[in-house]
């Protein structure tokens, strides 16, 4: 029998969905990507064109090339670019899916304090992820 | 790593370089990159991201070699010598090193070498301040962020060069907080066979370092193993492994903050922020192959070399001594 330390239920449980979600999202990824440049959809910006405005700041790009911000890019999915938003967003959401994961854990074993960090941190992440806190730009 | 994997390997690197080409020819002629300095450069509009999934598979493996995160290789190397705008080419290394933290994690976690009930209190520090750090980074002229960006990065290769480092630190009494949240664990040493007992000390002194962590994190998109490790196993006492392990795990958490800031923002743009990530992880997968045979002392010189220069770079940009 192996009598190795054990990582305990709640970190096992977080790691089994990081490592799914993980693998998920650099999928989605990939295949986005290459979605996008076969030119299967017809993209936001031609990538030809990209050259003219990656040297912007984000804000001239954004006013320039009309691309979304915050959750925008979701009536824009028809679009090769924006599509690769999938992916990414996917990716940057899968740490919230894992803390929601361990909730109940915590719950059952009483970890009052932890849940608390837990529960803090996913207002926190959700908080960043909604697009309402913003810049004022210069 | 089998031969298999290998191949499916060289077929993904293949493949992305001929999806380039095909789509190249069939976009029209007109777009040109400019180079970093301004000027009109003869590159094709692929010809950036091209060069960028190459450096980013070489900085994959250098980051392996000399154990560092992929992000602190990232933002002072792409922004110092590509055509992108600073914010991009952020919005790109948190993602990087989010991608990079997720693939590890796992790993980590199950091995019990990463530790959740270390990592949360530090991450909810960390990631609060990587949203303040993003929003700042964004808002300030690139020059200023640029010349910051620079003086970070020589002030990392310093702590680099001057850092000790403790395989087992000595913590005699936890403190109340890690008490209270009890912070402490016990992982298998394989290479002694022993299962190591750990404690954590000094916890509020290290949370409030991780409010600057947090922040500097954000602002200038780095992953931030180059100041976790140190405050986890020299202020706080964890032990080396367990250290850098949590550290790695905790950018997944701190990036994600920061990453929503820059992609909200519309900081992200798909043509650098992909072939980035696919070129880093594959880097790291062969990096990871090459650690047994490669000479890590000599690839770390490599590493503070690099770092010293893109940072020089970037600061002399920044003040606007170098175009």
């Amino acid at each position: 029998m192996d009598n190795r330390p054990q990582a305990s239920e709640a970190q096992l449980a977080y790691a089994k969905l990081l490592d799914l979600g993980m693998k998920v999202g650099i999928v989605i990824l990939l295949i986005t990507f290459i979605i996008y440049i076969a030119g299967v959809m017809e993209p936001n910006v031609p990538v030809d064109k990209l050259p003219d405005y990656w040297e912007m700041k984000a804000d001239e790009y954004v006013e320039v090339t009309g691309k979304a911000t915050g959750w925008g890019w979701v009536k824009d999915l028809g679009k090769g670019d924006v599509l690769n938003s999938v992916g990414i967003a996917f990716l940057a959401l899968v740490t919230i899916f894992c803390y929601l994961r361990v909730v109940p854990i915590m719950i059952r074993d009483k970890e009052i304090a932890l849940l608390i960090l837990i529960l803090l941190e996913v207002a926190v992440l959700a908080a960043a992820a909604s697009g309402f806190i913003k810049t004022g730009g210069h | 790593m089998s031969s298999k994997r290998t191949r499916v390997l060289i077929f993904i690197i293949l493949a992305l370089v001929a999806i380039f080409i095909f789509s190249a020819t069939n976009a029209s002629a007109e777009g040109t990159a400019v180079a970093p300095d301004g000027s009109e450069s003869s590159l094709p509009w692929w010809g950036w991201p091209l060069i960028l999934f190459v450096l980013c598979f070489a900085l994959g493996i250098v980051a392996v070699l000399g154990g560092v995160g992929g992000g602190v290789l990232f933002v002072p190397i792409v922004g110092s010598f590509f055509p992108f705008n600073l914010d991009f080419v952020r919005g790109a290394g948190l993602l990087v090193a989010l991608a990079g933290a997720l693939a590890a994690g796992p790993g980590l976690l199950k091995k019990g070498l990463a530790d959740l009930r270390l990592a949360l209190p530090v991450a909810l520090i960390a990631s609060s301040m990587a949203i303040i750090g993003a929003l700042v980074g964004l808002s300030l002229p690139e020059n200023v962020t640029k010349t910051a960006l620079g003086g970070t990065i020589l002030g990392i290769v310093v702590i680099m060069l001057l850092a000790k480092k403790s395989e087992y630190p000595d913590v005699g009494k936890a403190d109340s907080v890690s008490s209270a949240l009890r912070i402490t664990g016990v992982y298998h040493e394989p290479s002694t066979g022993q299962d190591v007992d750990w404690k954590v000390h000094r916890t509020p002194q290290g949370l409030i370092t991780f409010v600057l962590i947090g922040f500097m994190a954000g602002m200038f998109g780095l992953g931030a193993g180059w100041a976790n490790v140190p405050v986890l196993n020299l202020m706080m006492g964890a032990p080396l492994k367990v250290s850098v392990a949590t550290s790695k795990f905790l950018l997944s958490i701190t990036d994600t903050s920061a990453a929503w800031i820059y992609f909200n923002k519309g900081a992200v743009i798909p043509m650098i922020v992909v072939p980035s990530i696919i070129g880093i992880m594959i880097g790291s997968i062969i990096g990871v192959r090459l650690l047994a045979v490669a000479k890590p002392k000599a690839v770390r010189w490599i590493v503070i070399i690099m770092l010293t220069f893109a940072g020089a770079r970037a600061l002399l940009q920044g003040l606007g001594w170098w175009k």
